[in-house]
């Protein structure tokens, strides 16, 4: 570690991370930014209940709700809720499998950049005449019919992000097929790493789906196509069925991870092995797999019949099976384990009853016929809610809490943590319990305001109140951070104590290279069994040799640049003469630079085992 | 990463074996090379020849249009070989999904 620890000044470790292709840093880029955008998602959903907390308000105008509330959606989906689960995901993983990096590292960063400038694009608008205000689902009768660029701005930003997600999610599966550490066979790999495959798996799948769709769009919004419009011999449903088609495994795309920090936080913190391992990699990829029988049921009342109703309400129920597969090992790792209520623990337990709800309400509406009731009412919110917060959510925080120490090296104050739980949690039930009532009382879902004297008056304040409670706990984990950041006192290898994995095995945050020599996995939960022969640490699986690391790039970055600025023409082609001039531009930075890529020869660099055998002698074990 | 050599990278490989091997492979290529070319023959001699509806032709067409893609993928792009079962799991989950996708839309959206 010594090399690293050495203080660079601020412009170098800006230009570090601008150029890094190390998955430990990439990982933090995605924390950081992702966070950046968690926060501006929460306060747009502040804006939102502040809105909602009495009848008749006017704190925003009817446009501006539909352009928060749109963002609000896109925002935690796409540009909150994703990254922080890639920055786990890349944190993690590689650790987890034993691996020195992913296998495409500079693909890896490719796929960051893509992701920011995707989401700085979508939130230009707010500068630029407008967000998009069709709803995050951006359903193709309300967004073609938007005008100004709002729209545009959702089909540009989130193409390019797009890509960046698939680019990240074909990484990770290239990673975990090739890059396992000797003896990591596949039923060996820890349960978050399954989580990232077969999540990565729903990314490779679905993704070309939304990629499609926002083309049709585009077209029809930008270059005068008629895909979705009736008039001219199009169809509005097929943007609805592209969209869900990428839209339901999605939401398993979020989860499933969310699914895989909870798995390794129980079998941690009950000091037990997980309970039912391979039924739940079983589970895995049958939620994977069933996540693409089901996206129908977002469209139950658009008249597609009754059989083809049925078949995806029964399709929808099915995949209750697996998840109740899962939160049955759960409890069983609980039962009999000896339990510490760690903050990442108080999480996990709670993510349990509060997903179930969710998970009961998906059940209800997935019966086609209860469906036309509660469609597009507040019912919806409170379920989606539920399962998102309940389960995506919960396992960030919980996550978040759980590596902290081995992405920096310094664990975050334990008692905050625990009020940022206590708050957190009283405050999303508050929010969103009372919201299912709401729904049956009749509040449709995506209103700007509502009228007194309906009986919503009450409820509505409820909810808005629980909303406070929740930026309050955000609030204490910031300060948390800094708090945390500012001491920063250095941890060991496993600051939890009960590490069971291959990442606990060596320093926080670990040496850029990972892992001196490539580790020998025994078994499931590798690092727990050496512990259990009382060894310090994993037997390596070969000799020390020279590590071959790649250079660094600012490739990536300016590609990604390239693509932001194209799109800039491509919008603004229609009403500008400098429209065509700047797509071109920007295409020619991109194309440029993947060419600067291809015939640039970069091989990389070597680390020397004498560098490594010195490393050794001042004491690593930190 | 180094222990990541595929396996045809490993110099102590019985060269005989090899050998024969290959030839065996050009034997198989061959054969499904001839073969291909024969089917595409059929394709166009049953859009061309007048006595079959179209109710025929399209399908039979197609059969051998999926028949050539699995001629290509296992005996010229090698999925036959060990070390190709993530690829190819990969392939027919994306074909699937490609597949329900297209059945949806014919089935739901335009029937
Ligand atoms: C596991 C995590 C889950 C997540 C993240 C999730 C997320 C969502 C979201 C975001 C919506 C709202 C769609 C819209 O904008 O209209 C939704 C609706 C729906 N969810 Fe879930 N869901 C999950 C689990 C489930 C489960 C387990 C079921 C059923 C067993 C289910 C059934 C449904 C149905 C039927 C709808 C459509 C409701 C309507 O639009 O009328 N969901 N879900
Ligand atoms: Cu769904």
């Amino acid at each position: 570690m010594s090399t690293l620890a050495q203080k660079k000044g601020f412009g170098a470790v800006l230009w570090d991370y601008l150029t890094t292709v190390d998955h430990k840093k990439i990982a933090i880029l995605y924390l950081i930014a992702g966070g950046f955008f968690f926060l501006l998602g929460g306060l747009e959903a502040m804006f939102i209940r502040i809105q909602l907390a009495v009848p008749n308000n006017d704190f925003v105008s009817a446009g501006l709700y539909n352009e928060i509330l749109t963002m609000h959606g896109t925002t935690m989906i796409f540009l909150a809720a994703m990254p922080l689960i890639f920055a786990f995901m890349n944190a993690v993983m590689p650790l987890q499998i034993g691996a020195r990096d992913v296998a495409f590292p500079f693909l890896n960063s490719l796929g960051f950049w893509l992701f920011f400038f995707g989401g700085v694009f979508l939130n230009l608008s707010w500068f630029l005449g407008g967000a998009p205000d069709a709803g995050w689902t951006s359903y193709a009768s309300l967004s073609i019919a938007s005008e100004g660029h709002g729209i545009d701005f959702y089909a540009l930003g989130l193409q390019i992000s797009g890509a960046g997600t698939l680019i990240g999610g074909i990484n990770f599966l290239v990673t975990i097929i090739n890059m396992r550490a000797p003896g990591m066979t596949y039923m060996r790999m820890p349960m978050f790493t399954w989580a990232t495959f077969v999540t990565s798996a729903l990314i490779l799948f679905a993704f070309p789906a939304l990629t499609v769709g926002l083309f049709l769009l585009i077209f029809d919004r930008m270059f005068g196509s008629n895909f979705f419009d009736p008039a001219m011999g199009g169809n509005t449903i097929i943007w609805e069925h592209f969209f869900w088609i990428f839209g339901h495994p999605e939401v398993y795309i979020l989860v499933l991870p969310a699914f895989g920090i909870f798995s390794e936080i129980f079998a941690i913190f009950s000091r037990k092995r997980l309970f039912g391992y391979s039924s739940m990699v079983f589970a895995t990829v049958l939620i994977g797999f069933l996540g693409f029988m089901v996206w129908a049921h977002h469209m139950f009342t658009t008249g597609m019949g009754p059989i083809a109703n049925a078949i995806f309400a029964v399709a929808t129920m099915a995949i209750a099976v697996p998840t109740g597969i899962k939160i049955f090992n759960w409890l069983f790792t609980m039962w009999g384990g000896s339990i510490t209520f760690t903050t990442p623990m108080l999480w996990a337990v709670a993510f349990i009853p509060s997903f179930v709800a969710g998970g009961v309400t998906g059940v209800m509406l997935a019966s086609a016929a209860q469906d036309y009731q509660y469609h597009d009412s507040y019912f919806v919110v409170a379920h989606f809610h539920y399962v998102i917060v309940g389960g995506v959510v919960f396992a960030l925080f919980a996550g978040a809490h759980l590596y902290w120490p081995k992405m920096f090296g310094t664990m975050l104050n334990e008692f905050l943590g625990k009020i940022t739980f206590v708050l957190f949690f009283i405050g999303f039930h508050l929010t969103f319990f009372i919201q299912h009532f709401l729904g049956l009382w009749g509040m449709p879902r995506r209103i700007f305001t509502f009228l007194p004297g309906q009986g919503l008056e009450t409820a509505n304040m409820v909810s808005t109140v629980g909303a406070f409670f929740m930026a309050a706990a955000v609030i204490i984990m910031l300060i948390n951070i800094v708090i945390t950041s500012v001491k920063n006192e250095k941890v060991g290898n496993d600051p939890w104590g009960d590490g069971r994995t291959l990442e606990w095995a060596i320093p926080s945050p670990p040496p850029f290279y990972n892992f001196k020599q490539l580790p020998l996995v025994r078994g499931l939960d590798a690092y727990w069994l050496e512990k259990m022969e009382g060894k310090k640490g994993m037997s390596p699986a070969e000799p020390l040799g020279d590590i071959h690391m790649p250079n660094n790039s600012f490739i990536p970055f300016v590609i990604s640049l390239g693509l932001f600025v194209a799109a800039f023409g491509a919008m603004y082609r229609a009403e500008h003469s400098w429209g065509i001039p700047v797509l071109i531009f920007g295409m020619l930075i991109t194309l440029g630079s993947m060419f600067v890529r291809s015939v640039k020869d970069d091989h990389g660099y070597h680390i020397h085992k004498e560098d490594l055998e010195d490393n050794n002698d001042k004491g690593v074990k930190a | 990463m180094a222990n990541q050599q595929p396996n045809s990278g490993n110099p102590r490989v019985d060269i005989e074996y090899r050998r024969k091997k290959s030839a065996e492979e050009m034997k198989h290529q061959v054969i499904t090379f001839a073969l291909m070319i024969f089917l595409t023959i059929v394709a166009f001699v049953a859009a061309g020849y007048e006595g079959f509806s179209g109710w025929f032709i399209v399908p039979f067409i197609l059969i051998l249009a999926i028949v050539q893609v699995i001629f290509q993928l296992y005996y010229f792009m090698h999925m036959s070989h060990k070390g190709h079962e993530a690829p190819a799991l990969f392939l027919y989950s994306g074909a699937l999904v490609g597949f329900i996708t297209i059945i949806a839309f014919l089935t739901v959206i335009w029937w």
